[in-house]
């Protein structure tokens, strides 16, 4: 069923269903692509009863659009998934120590493993960090790590999301229209739950709360707002956690501490989850333009007065760059090599390494290093003629601004559209949760799919749709 | 609970009433327009009064049609207080304070705006209106019952509430305001058919058409009507009634949060004049005087609300 040499999470390359599957597809089999269809369709109902939409940048605000939801789960094997696990943890911590290290003495540059430029040039480096211990020593509380699977058993990290992951409210909302439309499937099969995630998320931001604060410290989201294309997301979290939800004008520094305006006045904030980028954090200290924020915040912070989840400056751990230093990151802080692999990256600020970027470049794939959301990409085996030219162009005038990498045969995962079965590609973004009392990883995580055939592509913003993602209990 | 959600309860349950009350004046345009011999465009002219939109219709159209005032008032995005302006606006709010908000609330108010959105994605034809207003009023019905029969009775539940009954007073107090003449005892017109349609209009604005009877028979007289609207305390719509309402659920608040701001003094003030309003008293005062002066009243009420449980900076 795979496409040329493309490895199928369903059927493997040419050697029939693999284990994990077997007892899904024996139920499929015995059903009827009808109802399949109808059920389909039910499903993109329910997703726009409950209102799981995303606000489309730049379109009127009365747009919103669903995004697409296949009724075929992503399975992956308890054993598969206890390798990934560990990997992750592993990938995790040893983020959190480098943005620790990198506010601090910054010992992996005195140590020659990192070039200092990398750090001291790097827009996502945020200086106003340095020296801050962040409360409970975290800095990255919600994580998720973008993961690509070429093989049985190849798994590649593709990107780590240190600043603020999106999705989780997917992940979550795919299970509870699964386990609505087909609850037979969660009786035969022994999947494991996600549905604690917005409990564990809650009880992680708590325990990072700072010295002073209540026995129940007071949790809050800071969303941009309504038209803020997540925003279902950050509703639903509030909700799911049943802490507040607001805006920067709710908020005001009152007394030293960060407080929010309720019908009885001011309240303070232990730990503040927040949905806005670093830049719009604190119109004082950052972007004065800034209405999303709320002034003074970051002196409450370093004064350890409130704990912001992520910590701002993270995005120096996320950034592309940084990323294809990351075996060599992962070795420093844990003393082990990195159970999980990187794909090879070529950075494109290297002289020979530019020279091999541009030679090579329809067989490439080309990213901005502070781009996100599949924008400013460069597929080389897709690209016409005109746009490899462009790109030629756009390396040449910035090399450093570019990262490149092979391009990866992803796996993919059946999904049913009218023809029934059909094998389209997929990612996997598991979070993480970290406070000082561990580290916890939600079994499965966000599979994207690319809807379009042969598409690498599963960004929602450019036509991925999502799947169900099952972890078996072995 | 936050300022800004007290202050999105508030203002969703309004519109979801406003909304409510907008199709209950279409309904009650197009029974006349029906059943009425003569009856002609102009009782439209007075339907759209009743709602308080005749202004900004008149800045889009010469002319009042049947046709171009229902539409004004079901589908129109210019006109505010249209259904599917109020519907919007309700689920706006609701997606703001959502967290606030059981799962079944939200699905109802998100369902009754897709809902509207389809139905009245095209004018409507006369054929059509029954079959849409029914399913309208449906809709707006099924996000009460979620409301009354999911959500605690908490502080939530009090925004909510009050916003519901002062967007509820407001409205029959406007009815009565833009009415008030053909309830004035007038020798020349007593009896008279005209009359007769008027105060249909008037009762049938308010839902109260059916309580009316059971209470007054069928005995039409301009005083009952008055008192009924006014000074019942049965009836869900009357000032009296309202503003009853509002009173306890500011009490509740009273209760909850352990303070006494002014606007529970306000309330407590304009809903006990009532223990001493007679009707007769009212018409010696001056119908519309004492209309007015409510009117006054809820919004200063309302404006009094909002500075005390903080909705804005």
């Amino acid at each position: 069923m795979g496409q040329d040499n493309t490895f199928d999470e369903m059927w493997g390359r040419e050697d029939g269903l693999r284990a994990p599957y077997r007892s899904y597809s024996a139920w499929l089999e015995g059903e009827d692509p009808k109802r399949l269809r109808a059920k389909q369709r039910e499903a993109e109902r329910l997703f726009r009863l409950t209102g799981i939409t995303f606000n489309v940048y730049g379109r009127s605000e009365a747009e919103e659009r669903l995004i697409p939801f296949d009724i075929v789960p992503r399975i992956i094997s308890g054993q598969e998934w206890q390798k990934l696990r560990r990997g992750i943890e592993q990938r995790v911590r040893a983020i959190n120590a480098f943005l620790h290290d990198i506010y601090h003495e910054q010992e992996i540059v005195k140590a020659g493993r990192i070039p200092q430029e990398m750090i001291s040039r790097n827009a996502a480096f945020l200086p106003h960090m340095i020296g801050v211990r962040p409360p409970g020593g975290i800095y990255t509380h919600i994580v998720g790590i973008d993961l690509v699977r070429t093989d049985d058993d190849q798994f590649y990290v593709l990107e780590d999301n240190a600043r603020t992951p999106s999705g989780v409210s997917y992940m979550l909302e795919n299970r509870e229209t699964m386990l609505q439309m087909f609850p037979e499937l969660f009786s035969q099969n022994r999947v494991q739950p996600v549905q604690n995630y917005p409990a564990h998320l809650r009880q992680s931001l708590a325990a990072c709360a700072p010295a002073g604060s209540a026995e129940r410290p007071t949790v809050a989201v800071l969303t941009p707002g309504i038209f803020n294309s997540a925003y279902f997301e950050h509703a639903f979290l509030a909700d799911q956690m049943g802490v507040e939800l607001v805006e920067g004008h709710d908020l005001a520094i009152v007394d030293g501490h960060v407080a929010m305006r309720t019908t009885m006045g001011y309240r303070r904030i232990d730990v503040l989850y927040r949905r806005v980028d670093d830049d719009f954090l604190d119109p004082l200290n950052f972007n004065p333009e800034s209405q999303l924020g709320v002034p003074g915040i970051m002196d409450v912070y370093r004064a350890g007065r409130i704990t912001i989840a992520n910590a701002p400056g993270t995005g120096i751990a996320d950034d592309k760059a940084i990323y294809s230093y990351m075996p060599e990151i992962v070795e420093f802080y844990t003393g082990e090599r990195a159970l999980l692999e990187n794909v090879p990256t070529w950075r494109c600020a290297e002289p020979d390494a530019l020279a091999y970027v541009l030679d090579n470049l329809e067989d490439l794939v080309v990213k901005e290093v502070h781009g996100s959301g599949g924008y400013g990409m460069l597929i080389g085996p897709t690209a016409t003629k005109k746009d490899l030219a462009a790109f030629r162009r756009k390396l040449k005038a910035r090399p450093s601004n570019y990262i490149a990498q092979p391009t990866l045969s992803l796996s993919t995962v059946p999904i049913f559209n009218r023809a029934g079965l059909t094998p389209r590609h997929v990612d996997l973004r598991p979070f993480v949760l970290m406070s000082p009392g561990g580290i916890r990883i939600t079994p499965g995580g966000l599979t994207r799919v690319a809807l379009k055939k042969g598409s690498l592509v599963v960004n929602s913003s450019q036509g991925g749709g999502t799947k169900d993602t099952w972890v078996l209990e072995d | 609970m936050l300022g800004k959600t007290a202050n999105g309860l508030f203002w969703m349950y309004r519109y979801l009433e406003r909304a409510e009350n907008t199709s209950r004046l279409v309904e009650t345009g197009q029974r006349i327009a029906l059943t009425r011999m003569g009856a002609s465009d102009s009782e439209w002219r007075s339907v759209l009064q009743t709602a308080g939109v005749c202004d900004g219709f008149d800045m889009y159209h010469d002319a009042v049609t049947k046709e171009a005032a229902i539409d004004w008032m079901l589908r129109s995005r210019d006109n505010p207080s249209s259904v599917l302006s109020s519907l919007t606006g309700a689920r706006q709010n609701a997606r703001l304070v959502r967290t606030a908000l059981t799962h079944e609330v939200w699905e109802a108010v998100n369902a009754a705006y897709m809902d509207a959105t389809t139905l009245l994605a095209r004018r409507v034809s006369e054929r059509d209106l029954p079959e849409v207003m029914g399913q309208i009023r449906q809709r707006a019905a099924l996000v009460r019952g979620a409301t009354h029969g999911t959500m605690l009775r908490n502080d939530i539940y009090d925004f909510a509430r009050i916003g519901t009954f002062l967007e509820r007073a407001d409205n029959t107090a406007r009815i009565l305001d833009v009415k008030y003449y053909v309830l004035l005892p007038s020798v020349t017109a007593v009896g008279s058919s005209i009359d007769n349609v008027q105060w249909e209009t008037i009762l049938r604005s308010v839902s109260a058409h059916g309580g009316f009877r059971m209470v007054y028979d069928n005995n039409f007289d301009p005083k009952d009507i008055a008192r009924f609207l006014i000074l019942d305390q049965r009836m869900p719509r009357s000032l009296r009634f309202c503003v009853r309402k509002i009173r306890d659920n500011l009490g509740y608040l009273v209760s909850g949060y352990g303070d006494r701001p002014p606007s529970w003094r306000m309330a407590d003030h304009i809903e006990r004049a009532f223990l001493s309003y007679d009707i007769d008293a009212i018409f010696s005062y001056g119908l519309h005087e004492f209309i007015r002066k409510q009117l006054t009243l809820l919004s200063d009420l309302g404006h009094q609300v909002e500075i005390d449980y903080r909705f804005y900076e």
